[in-house]
């Protein structure tokens, strides 16, 4: 019974993404979910979701950054002027960008950690540096197009190994199929050893159809991708993105250690954590991200823009905030943040197909998002009540 | 003296939980009435039943009060009674003068203008019968906790208090603080007050207190009057048993010396040229408990914590030998690497990741040894903790259960498992009692001891000196951040200690 609840609560949010699409496929006779919309699904919200994996962080701090979409549109600008007015090759360009994209974080990191100045302050600061520097560098007009190159970042797919000329993309197939596989083993295994240590694993048939539901999911997404132009190449972005960062985040002592100094800092400190390095990189890690947004951004838009990015910072706070993120600090999920990217994506896309105007799709949004964290909030307060049973000593 | 206030069979429930099963209690009027209880014991459920915390019809029982029966719906109601109570945790505002706190919800106004002038002089009334010099401008965040209390009463007074209900009012308090406070009940006595005290302190209560009730588990268990009883008398009732001893014997002998300070100097962080630790010399030996007494503000804290990688403190000072090697320290992380472990007085604050599991909230300061790399082996990290709830008997349903959730005595073990799992050689234990209850306290006790038969150094920081008398084998003396004394434990005795701190 403890477990049907407590997984409920985990699984909510995806119960809720789900329900969700189910409503939108039947609104929309069908149109949100064939193949050519969910690519086109993933590229429009890739740059939110990238952000949103590295807000994530910054939210688990207790903090928040302002500043992520200025420091995209700078880096969109610099990129623009590396490639088109001095003609660098794209490797060196994303390189030197995504360096830059750090020494902003750092920047920020650096008066926010060491020298103790509110964050609110430091990272509106640098919203209004970076885009006016953005301007500066670009002069108020925008610049294009890329070469090919560079536009292939957002907008190619991953090429077919073996053309075949299979109905399905090959390539999108092959992932789905060993993807499904690596989860399989990936879950036995976990399975065992819990065994082994004598931990309890849960009920067989929510292993199973834990496994059923994500091979399902792969597959949808195999078929998806298949049927249409194959893998896009932003997917692989993201994916590894998401992997790493959630392993990051779940499994190492570093993604410990800044639970932990969101949890409570002064304890986190006296317990011989780098409280104020693990501060100062997240903010570095969320420049590089931020960067690495401003360059998907610009590459599918194929033109650097004085004002792109304009509002970035809050879709990605909103993602993490509707993910389950606490704005207390100490909580919060690089996937729950992706989960609520995708229900503020598929809510405005699917609203766009019924032809609802961008303004009410903001009052929607807006709604979602108060929703989410009065639920949360409920959800939390009815496990407290039932977990003050505490043993009295 | 006829009763005034009586709670009759009070029963109430969270959920499935019984805290209160027809508690009842009787105060007369003009005593001091002393309730205590174990942590846990529904003393603090029972005083906010009384105040109208939990509205009527939350809770099976009556009150009554002055003969008639009372169903107080909030705070306000019980207030407009006369019924005042004073939380444990202050509830004043920090950066709001006295005179604004005290008439908070109050105002002395007159159409939504508030009258400053007769503010002030109402205010300076209230403190010169509290005893509190300070200026009714005076911000409350510039005061210290001591004169915060008497302020909290001066509040109380101002509402023409009848009843005044006191939650542990001297837990944060050092000894002088809490004689004036008591001293400032028997005077408020004398007008007629009639108090409710609520206290861990039995010294106190034995001194004021005119009627003594005790609850336990949700129960009342008895009701004396405050004639020929000693404390043993109360913890009996207390824990339902006779404590014989109140500090478990240690039959270990120290060793050979194995941590050491000399001439370790602090100051202060923000003020450079503050000397807050002033050449202070100690050293422990292997398999040693060595108390440091004095009172609050003497800097053992900040001793403590500039030892623990300099976590506190500017321009520090002085060596640290162990085993005869110096120490460099420069950070908390290097200190804990070096086998040095510091438990901290405020557990919530600064021990413990409340909103986290017990499992997270001890393997925090030595992730490496439950982790491959740099991935933390969970199964691992889990039968470690385990491991440390069977040892210290934290009484939780398991180690997946947030800290939370966790009564005060449960809570420091989990905050001495992490430490324990740290392995430190040298283990300083600031105020590792405080707020718990006897019978978590003996266990605590047990633990130390058994940390010295392993041959560790403890060192133990205490307010309450038959702690430090009870627990060590030497006790250091500590006065305005200098070391003014050292007794051996049969020399030592509260007389001797206050005397140290006097005469230096």
């Amino acid at each position: 019974m403890n477990t049907i609840r407590e997984n409920l609560r985990q699984y909510g949010m995806v119960i809720a993404l789900v329900a969700i699409a189910v409503f939108f496929q039947i609104m929309t006779g069908g149109v949100i979910f064939r193949p050519a919309n969910i690519t086109n699904l993933i590229l429009q919200n890739s740059y939110i979701l990238i952000l949103a994996v590295g807000m994530t962080l910054v939210i688990v701090t207790g903090r928040i950054d302002l500043s992520v979409g200025s420091i995209a549109a700078f880096s969109g600008a610099l990129s623009g002027v590396f490639i088109i007015n001095m003609g660098w090759p794209v490797w060196l360009t994303v390189f030197v960008v995504l360096l830059v994209g750090a020494l902003c974080g750092a920047w920020q990191g650096f008066w926010i950690a060491y020298r103790g100045v509110p964050f609110f302050v430091v990272t509106l600061a640098g919203m209004l540096l970076f885009r006016g520097i953005t301007m500066i560098l670009l002069d108020g007009r925008m610049i294009g197009p890329f070469p090919t190159g560079f536009q292939m970042m957002a907008a190619g797919f991953v090429p077919e190994p073996f053309g075949l000329g299979t109905a399905l993309n090959e390539m999108a197939v092959l992932v789905a199929a060993l993807l499904s596989l690596a989860f399989i083993a990936v879950e036995v295994r976990k399975r065992a050893i819990s065994r082994k240590y004598g931990v309890e694993a849960g009920p067989i048939h929510f292993f199973v159809l834990k496994i059923v539901l994500a091979v399902g999911a792969i597959a949808l997404f195999g078929y998806w991708f298949g049927a249409s132009n194959g893998i896009p190449n932003i997917m692989v972005l993201l994916g590894v993105l998401i992997f790493a960062y959630s392993y990051m985040a779940n499994k190492t002592i570093m993604g410990r250690h800044l639970y932990a100094t969101g949890g409570n800092a002064d304890t986190a400190a006296l317990s011989g954590i780098k409280v104020k390095s693990i501060v100062f990189w997240v903010y570095v890690n969320m420049g590089v991200l931020a960067a690495l947004a401003g360059l998907v951004f610009t590459a599918r838009l194929n033109s650097a823009m004085p004002r792109a990015g304009t509002g970035f910072e809050l879709q990605a706070i909103a993602a993490a905030f509707i993910g389950g993120a606490s704005p207390y600090g100490g909580v919060g999920k690089v996937t729950g943040a992706i989960v609520g990217a995708m229900m503020v994506g598929i809510i405005s896309n699917g609203m766009s197909i019924l032809g609802i105007s961008v303004d009410i799709q903001q009052v929607v949004t807006g709604m979602v998002l108060l929703a989410a964290v009065i639920l949360d909030a409920l959800a939390k307060g009815r496990a407290e009540k039932s977990s003050k049973p505490a043993v009295k000593a | 003296m006829g009763t005034l206030l009586e709670m009759r069979q009070i029963t109430k429930r969270f959920d499935r939980v019984l805290a209160l099963d027809e508690v009842s209690l009787e105060a007369r009027e003009g005593e001091i009435l002393a309730v205590v209880g174990e942590n846990g014991a529904g003393k603090s459920t029972l005083m906010k039943i009384l105040s109208g915390v939990y509205a009527h019809g939350d809770y099976q029982g009556q009150i009554f009060y002055k003969d008639e029966e009372c169903r107080f719906k909030s705070i306000k109601d019980s207030e407009k009674r006369g019924i005042v109570i004073i939380h444990q945790e202050l509830a004043l505002i920090p950066y709001l003068s006295i005179s604004e706190n005290i008439f908070l919800g109050n105002e002395q106004a007159k159409g939504g203008v508030i009258n400053w002038h007769l503010t002030y002089q109402k205010t300076a009334g209230l403190l010169e019968k509290v005893g509190l010099r300070e200026n009714p401008h005076t911000l409350v965040s510039n005061i210290g906790v001591g004169k915060q209390q008497l302020v909290e009463i001066a509040k109380a007074l101002s509402k023409r208090v009848e009843v005044l209900v006191l939650d542990e009012p001297t837990a944060a308090l050092n000894d002088i603080e809490s004689e004036n406070l008591l001293n400032l009940l028997l005077e408020l006595k004398k007008e007629g007050i009639t108090s409710i005290l609520i206290s861990h302190k039995l010294g106190e209560v034995l001194k004021v207190s005119d009627q003594i009730t005790v609850i336990r588990d949700g129960k009342t268990v008895e009701s004396f009057p405050n004639v020929d009883v000693d404390e043993n008398r109360i913890i009996r009732g207390m824990v339902g048993r006779d404590i014989l001893d109140r500090f478990p014997p240690r039959d270990t002998t120290p060793g050979d010396i194995l941590f050491e300070v000399r001439d370790w100097t602090v100051h202060h962080p923000e003020i450079a040229d503050k000397k807050v630790i002033d050449g202070v010399n100690l050293s422990v030996k292997r398999g040693e408990v060595v108390g440091i007494a004095g009172l609050m503000g003497a800097g053992r804290t900040e001793l403590a914590m500039s030892l623990f990688g300099g976590a506190y403190g500017s321009k520090i000072t002085g060596t640290i030998l162990k085993g005869g090697k110096p120490l460099h320290l420069k950070s908390v992380s290097q200190a804990i690497e070096n086998g040095i472990a510091y438990l901290t007085e405020d557990r919530k604050q600064y021990g413990l990741i409340l909103d986290e599991t017990i499992c997270r909230n001890i393997s925090l300061a030595n992730l490496n040894a439950v982790s491959v790399r740099l991935t933390v082996d969970e199964f691992k990290e889990k039968r470690v903790a385990e491991d440390y709830r069977g040892r210290v008997d934290i009484r939780a349903r398991d180690v997946l259960q947030h800290v939370k959730n966790l009564s005060g005595g449960n809570q420091q073990k989990v905050v001495l498992s992490k430490w324990l799992f740290a392995d430190p050689d040298v283990l300083i234990l600031d105020e590792p009692t405080r707020g718990i209850d006897v019978g978590a306290k003996y266990e605590i006790y047990q633990i130390i001891n058994e940390l010295a038969r392993q041959g560790k150094c403890v060192i133990v920081i205490s307010s309450e000196l038959p702690e430090v008398i009870g627990l060590s084998d030497r006790i250091y003396i500590m006065n305005e951040g200098r070391m003014v004394g050292e007794l051996a434990r049969d020399q030592a005795t509260q007389e001797s200690i206050m005397e140290h701190i006097m005469e230096s």
